[in-house]
């Protein structure tokens, strides 16, 4: 097991006039048996981070290292990884069994052992059923645990994910979801795992990077980032529907943004007041989207209430009041947390 | 279709019977003149449509040789077929080796001009072997492969076609199999030998079968660099059997011809499977 050190990474394709940088000097420090999830939008350079972590990617600039070793000249083989890719990247000429032993093979493992290993992981994935079976012959579930079998039985010090989720149905994702973090709290050993998914993030992270256009915007547990989000853009891109940023409201001081989330404003007999202009009802709540009534400029606001409060009328009057103690201040022009 | 019209019913039938006799015909009249006497063939006018009774005897001579009823000195042709038979093998493993290899340097290795590099084989599509059938004849002829093996196969190896042919599959390999090959720890060879041999499979399953028969059918080259008897491939062992200052005696040469057809009727019948796979799956 190790940990994970990023130091000032930076990636650029291309040279001169055409280069074109995707990571901006990416620093973080993934501890032992951590759990870390990469989220952002797609493009954000996120995929690419993993894979510089991985070695399919040269290293621009900066330091990788894992444990104790720097391995940016190292390749991939050497460093101790394994991966679990968005398509599984399976064998399709191989079954099960001699897809999870082949990495093993090749690092001339003896075979008793082999068996072991590779028995080991079906038990603990639940697909010793399917050993002699190709992949195209399994469903996308049952390919995604073999692929996850194959990162296994090589021990790694280090699990790296790349959006091993996203090829499977709603229902299938989220029990996956609980199945990696049996995993992890079973094997401990240090994840990354990239997603775009937010909830993925949330729900599995230890800690989370979040990333937009290769810049690392924070660096949390799923708690800080969701309370404290150190930017307009943490603010927005974590929780659904998304923080309201508002310039306009009553208390809003000049260059800087107020961030409330939805679920922060409560109607009341008087506060803020607001006109209503839609309404979305979402089963166990409802939200209403209301336009400032004081004249200081249009801006949306959206409130999130339960299904058991009463329902204002469209085009009526309402008043909101924030929490006091969970409004977030941002300044205007860098977007950053004050 | 899926209108149940028994006209329609007998049409299609009669087309596809139609199409039938019509390529089946030759081959017939090929294999009934071949069952008869010399005689009987030269003498009706026109000849018997069924079979005659002197197939074992025809056969016999055509394979072997030997003084024929008619009494000309007839060459077996069991030598020319072993010829054939090793210029129509080596032929395509050559070719798939080579252009297996080539492919995988181009898709997967990064050197300086890799582009240059493919569309320099790319070109050589354009040119026929009998374009350069003469400056072809004059390196072979210099470095002395004239008739022997490597002369007769050599020359017809390279190819574009297979080049492409492969790198267009390679080029439909996910990634992320390289990816994950290089993550458990195989180098390019043992990727190669690994994965995408095994996953081309099919793909070179065709291709030996269309090369099979490419080289099994040589005729233009073999006549131009081969002078003596012993390298001779069937092809032109047929040809020789016709015409000249003999008497043509037409059911050699159609036992001869059955013969010649054999070998690769019998690949494409084996390899039939493989070979439509070949063509229209890839299984990734």
């Amino acid at each position: 097991m190790a940990s994970i050190t990023l130091n000032k990474v930076f990636k650029r394709y291309g040279s001169g006039k055409t280069a074109n940088l995707v990571i901006h000097g990416v620093s973080a420090q993934i501890a032992d048996g951590e759990f870390v999830v990469v989220v952002g939008p797609s493009g954000c350079g996120k995929s690419t981070l993993l894979r510089m972590v991985a070695g399919l990617e040269e290293i621009t600039g900066g330091e990788i290292s894992i444990g104790n070793r720097v391995v940016n000249d190292l390749e991939p083989s050497e460093r101790d990884i394994a991966m679990v890719f968005q398509n599984y990247a399976l064998y399709p000429h191989m079954n099960v069994f001699d897809n999870m032993a082949y990495g093993l093979k090749i690092a001339k493992v003896p075979m008793d052992e082999i068996k072991a290993r590779v028995d080991k992981a079906a038990k603990i994935l639940e697909i010793g059923a399917f050993m002699q079976r190709k992949p195209r012959e399994l469903s996308g579930g049952q390919r995604q645990r073999v692929a996850m079998g194959r990162a296994i039985v090589r021990q790694p010090q280090v699990f790296l994910f790349d959006e091993p989720l996203s090829n499977l149905d709603a229902k299938l994702r989220a029990h996956t979801r609980l199945e990696i973090q049996k995993l992890h709290r079973e094997l401990g050993i240090t994840s990354l795992f990239v997603t775009h998914d937010q909830v993925e993030a949330m729900t599995l992270a230890q800690r989370m990077i979040v990333m937009n256009a290769g810049v690392m915007e924070q660096f949390g547990t799923p708690e800080e980032v969701y309370n404290r989000p150190a930017s307009t853009f943490v603010a927005t891109f974590i929780g659904s529907p998304p923080m309201n940023l508002l310039k306009n409201a009553p208390e809003a001081r000049p260059g800087t943004i107020l961030g409330v989330r939805p679920e922060h404003l409560a109607i009341t007999s008087e506060g803020w007041a607001l006109c209503v202009d839609a309404l979305e009802t979402l089963g166990a709540e409802r939200l209403v989207y209301g336009r400032w009534l004081h004249g200081a400029g249009d801006e949306l606001v959206i409130i999130r209430t339960d299904e058991g409060q009463p329902v204002p009328e469209l085009g009526s009057t309402i008043h909101v009041t924030p929490r006091a103690d969970r409004l977030h201040w941002f300044d205007a022009t860098t977007g950053k947390r004050q | 279709m899926v209108e149940h019209r028994p006209g329609l019913t007998f049409l299609t039938h009669a087309i596809l019977l139609a199409g039938v006799a019509i390529i089946a015909f030759p081959l017939y009249l090929t294999l009934v003149a071949s069952t008869q006497t010399a005689e009987q063939i030269t003498q009706a006018i026109p000849m018997s449509m069924l079979p005659g009774t002197n197939a074992l005897e025809t056969y016999k001579i055509a394979l072997f040789g030997g003084q024929s009823a008619a009494g000309s000195e007839i060459t077996g042709s069991a030598p020319m077929m072993l010829v054939s038979l090793i210029t129509a093998l080596i032929i395509p493993l050559g070719k798939i080796t080579m252009s297996m290899l080539s492919a995988f340097a181009i898709v997967y290795f990064r050197f300086p001009f890799r582009n240059l590099v493919f569309w320099m084989i790319f070109v050589t599509l354009m040119l026929p072997v009998e374009v350069r059938i003469g400056p072809t004849y004059e390196v072979v002829a210099s470095l002395g492969m004239l008739n022997t093996y490597a002369g007769l196969s050599i020359p017809l190896i390279a190819s574009a076609t297979a080049t492409f042919l492969f790198r267009q599959f390679f080029l439909t390999v996910p990634d992320e199999l390289v990816e994950a090959a290089r993550i458990d720890g195989a180098g390019p060879m043992r990727f190669f030998k690994d994965v995408l041999l095994p996953l081309s499979s099919t793909s070179i399953a065709a291709l030996f079968v269309i090369q099979f028969i490419y080289g099994w059918n040589q005729y233009l080259w073999p006549l131009l660099m081969t002078t003596s008897e012993d390298m001779y491939p069937v092809v032109m062992g047929i040809k020789r059997l016709i015409g000249g200052d003999s008497y043509t005696e037409w059911n050699v040469v159609m036992a001869t011809a059955i013969l010649a057809m054999l070998p690769p009727a019998l690949v494409v019948m084996l390899m039939q499977k493989w070979f439509v796979k070949g063509l229209v799956d890839t299984e990734k």
